[in-house]
């Protein structure tokens, strides 16, 4: 059963930000403000387009003292299961869509002194949020943010205006890189560090975190793991013996819930477990693509995250 | 509703007492004749007009009374009130979260009005009224948890999300059943929960936090604890337990209808939009059996609970010596008959 | 090694060298000077220069800690006669360490209690921590009524070392405070008081 609650909000306004990048605000249709949200918070939103349903996470990236409006960045993403495709071509100002309730999978530690956040691209997001609570109360922390150029940069010109000291950006067209080394190895103790951007990024930071003696506890990451596409496969449910076809552009969660099944679900990313569900049976090779399961439980086979894992083609039996 | 706020005592000469109404009302958690340890878990709901569940903080007759005993044991022990430093945007939640609740379901009693920042709230039946800006702590005579807990009946903790755990980081413990504040502010849940007994190796915590982390704004949750008390006591806490565990071997036959009670927690859970934390109330509610007893399907079904309970469980709660004395009251209540399946309370 | 009994209850997992850290705190007692010996064999070569040991030697009980560890040429080594002095200078090396710190502690469960309370302080997660427990079972206990601390607890029940009530020693335990929990053992029938036991030698 899901435990997430729809809002309906309006688009207000729109803009491309950057190559394949589209800034979204939302407001709500009864002029009621929006919840306060914590920042690294997303909300999930629904998009529909005939019998097509599409559920994408997107990190608030405006400020939580904005209660009239959320704002979320879009990047396009090629080959994709349609939705960033169906944001960037269908949605225009004045369109209506569903948002779940603020979820956060990705906050700041409060018991840490001091934050350094390491942005890649659309990573930037969820970093932009916490900035702006962090200016508002005055918390230590340090933003380094790598793009591959103006063009590619989102937000580049908004940050610079910040005026905020602390925030640096290092472009790759003109052979910048962050020096993460160099950043981590003077912190105080207490010192978080979070990292969000493709996942090459996160595990070069992880593993230099690591190189430095920074313990584990005080790394945090996100990563907008979209379910990757595959062979198409069938899913059957054991309670009811319904059958469901998965198909290649689509997620066993995204199958389920178009044949009107609720599967439970929380981050749609492969992160926090909510989805996994208990195999029954597996005829053919489980592909597990979620950072939850330990390497034991996904050679095991006895659970699945459905929001991201597939099967390389064959039948799932799932404890539906 | 017209409430008339009693004047009573939860000490000393123990004048409380329960109205008709609240005898009715009170939240009996038995839904069998047998107990046993679950999730039990259920969405806080607005429930029927009058009941425990019409609003998300109840606020009944005992309410100023309540109040009176609370900043009595306060005077005695600040350590009964804890933050941890990092808490205090979640402080400024429950702050929200209370007053909001309190003065849209209660306008009788409670009033708010906001002008962005600038709050002015008046309690009537308390006689308090502050102007103060939200998110200013020196604009208010306590820090926010404080100042808003000393006027909503029941404790409350603030649990800090982080490293796939909940973290009780703040909150206020004057009404509890016997667990101390000031030694388990800073535990985990799993920590915090340790002494339980049977219940750990149910895996009843583990389902139980897993939920929790995923607990959504919007979304609270609701669950019901037991347990008993000798005499109408709030502070049954182990900071006093040296004061209070001798009323345990003071039960006869022939008091345990006026002495003998039975408390009831209703703990709800809030999911805090500003710090993410999560918020865990825990609001007791007493009868004495002789008030229990006035309905005859809750005497015959706590009897057979009684009668039914583990001997760890019964010793966890404290129940030892005046196990024994209880079921054998209650016995004469119990006809045999089946009781209906469910909760006997509306 | 200590057996897990409820969940609060600490357990603590052993030494291991992390060699990853840019500088190690060590800090030890008599007992715990062993666990550190047996690790420090099996370290890379610029481990121990970078790393600060910190001694509470304590009552002498005739082991030659402080000179084992002396050989071992640590990058520095320090001596306390008391935890609260070991402490104090904990404190301040804390308050200037940056992170790439890793922090190892052996000895008596007070000793571990202390050194996690003061990191806490200073924002270290404690799982970062790396823990053994040597020697005696001794615990310090807090009275749950009066909240004064009672040291080198052997017996259940004690006496408080404050307040005089004799305490029920739990195996309930706070990482905040550092102590397992006491709480009166004759509250109900006052002097019914059972005898006391060597319980953590």
């Amino acid at each position: 059963m899901t435990t997430t609650t729809s809002r309906r909000v309006r688009v207000d306004a729109l803009e491309r930000v950057a190559n394949n990048i589209k800034r979204f605000e939302f407001v709500p249709i009864d002029g009621q403000p929006l919840p306060f949200f914590s920042p690294g918070s997303h909300v999930i939103v629904t998009m529909r387009e005939g019998d097509r349903i599409w559920r994408n996470p997107y990190s608030l990236m405006g400020s939580p003292y904005d209660t009239d409006r959320y704002q979320i960045s879009v990047l396009r993403v090629e080959d994709s299961r349609g939705g960033s495709s169906f944001m960037h071509e269908s949605v225009e100002a004045g369109a209506m869509l569903e948002i779940s309730e603020p979820v956060n999978l990705f906050p700041v530690v409060r018991t840490g002194h001091k934050h350094i956040l390491i942005a890649g691209g659309i990573g930037i997001t969820p970093f932009m949020a916490m900035v702006a609570q962090f200016k508002r109360d005055n918390t230590a922390f340090e933003l380094h943010y790598a793009v591959r150029s103006a063009d590619e940069g989102a937000y580049l010109d908004r940050l610079r205006a910040a005026d905020i000291p602390g925030i640096h950006i290092y472009r790759s067209d003109r052979e910048q890189r962050i020096p993460l080394a160099t950043i981590i190895e003077n912190q105080r103790l207490g010192t978080h560090l979070y990292v969000c951007g493709p996942q090459r990024m996160i595990d070069w930071t992880l593993q230099t975190a690591r190189e430095e003696g920074w313990p584990d506890e005080n790394v945090h990451y996100e990563h907008f793991n979209a379910p990757p596409p595959g062979k198409s496969f069938l899913v059957k449910l054991a309670k009811s013996g319904r059958e469901i076809r998965v198909g290649e552009h689509q997620s066993i969660l995204e199958a389920l819930e178009q044949a009107g099944v609720d599967a439970p679900y929380l981050c749609r990313g492969g992160a926090c477990g909510q989805c996994v569900t208990a195999i029954v049976d597996a005829h053919g090779k489980i592909l597990h693509n979620d950072h939850y399961l330990t390497d034991e439980e996904k050679c095991r086979g006895e659970r699945i995250a459905t929001c991201v894992s597939r099967m390389d083609g064959g039948l799932l039996t799932l404890d539906l | 509703m017209n409430t008339i706020f009693k004047d009573e005592t939860f000490r000393e000469d123990f004048t409380f007492s329960n109205s008709p109404q609240a005898i009715k009302r009170f939240p009996f958690p038995f839904w069998e004749d047998k107990y046993r340890y679950s999730v039990n878990i259920e969405p806080h709901v607005a429930g029927p007009k009058g009941s425990v569940y019409e609003f998300p903080f109840d606020i009944d007759e005992h309410y100023v009374s309540d109040m009176r005993d609370r900043a009595l044991v306060l005077k005695e022990d600040p350590l009964r009130i804890q933050a941890l430093p990092h808490m205090m945007l979640a402080q400024w939640d429950l702050l929200e979260l209370i007053m909001t609740s309190l003065a849209r379901d209660y306008p009788q009693h409670f009033t708010l009005k906001r002008d962005g920042d600038d709050w002015h709230w008046i309690n009537r039946p308390l006689n308090i009224e502050n102007r103060f800006r939200f998110g200013d702590p020196s604009t208010l005579p306590y820090e926010p948890m404080e100042y808003i807990t000393r006027q909503c009946q029941g404790d409350f903790t603030i649990l800090d999300q982080r490293q796939n755990n909940l973290w009780m980081d703040a909150g206020i413990a004057t009404s509890q059943a016997d667990w101390s504040l000031d030694f388990d502010i800073g535990m985990n849940f799993m920590e915090w929960h340790a002494p339980v007994p049977l219940a750990h190796e149910a895996g009843v915590f583990d389902r139980a936090l897993k939920f929790l982390l995923a607990l959504q704004f919007g979304k609270p949750v609701r669950r019901l604890n037991w347990t008993m008390t000798i005499n109408p006591r709030l502070d049954t806490s182990p900071e006093n337990y040296h004061k209070w565990g001798a009323d345990r071997v003071t039960v006869t036959p022939e008091n345990v209808g006026d002495k003998v009670h039975l408390r009831v927690e209703l703990q709800a859970l809030w999911r805090l939009p500003r710090s993410n934390a999560v918020l865990f109330s825990i609001r007791a509610y007493l009868i004495k059996m002789n008030e229990l007893v006035a309905d005859l399907d809750k005497a015959r079904r706590f009897h057979r609970i009684l009668q039914s309970l583990p001997p760890e469980l019964a010793a966890y709660k404290g129940l030892t010596r005046y196990h024994e004395p209880t079921r054998d009251w209650l016995k004469k209540y119990d006809d045999g008959e089946p009781t209906p399946v469910g909760f006997l309370f509306q | 090694m200590i057996q897990p009994s409820i969940k609060s209850r600490p357990v603590y997992p052993g030494l291991k060298a992390d060699r990853f850290a840019k500088s190690n705190i060590v800090i030890l007692d008599t007992d715990g000077s062993d666990a550190f010996l047996d690790m420090a064999r099996s370290v890379a070569g610029d481990f121990l220069h970078k790393t600060t040991v910190l001694l509470v030697k304590g009552p002498s009980n005739g082991r030659d800690a402080a000179e084992r560890l002396n050989a071992l040429n640590p990058g520095n080594l320090w001596f306390f006669p008391t935890l609260e002095t070991m402490i104090a200078r904990l404190d301040g090396v804390l308050s200037i360490s940056r992170m790439g710190t890793r922090i190892y502690v052996a000895g008596s469960e007070p000793l571990i209690g202390s050194v996690i309370k003061t990191a806490l302080h200073h924002g270290v997660v404690h799982d970062s921590i790396i823990a053994e427990h040597r020697g005696s079972l001794r615990r310090r206990v807090q009275c749950v009524h009066c909240k004064g601390c009672t040291e080198n607890v052997t017996t259940n029940p004690v006496r408080c070392a404050h307040c005089g009530l004799t305490l029920l020693v739990r195996d309930h335990y706070s990482r905040r405070l550092g102590a397992f929990q006491g709480v009166c053992i004759d509250a109900e029938v006052p002097g019914e008081i059972p005898e006391a036991k060597v319980e953590f030698s």
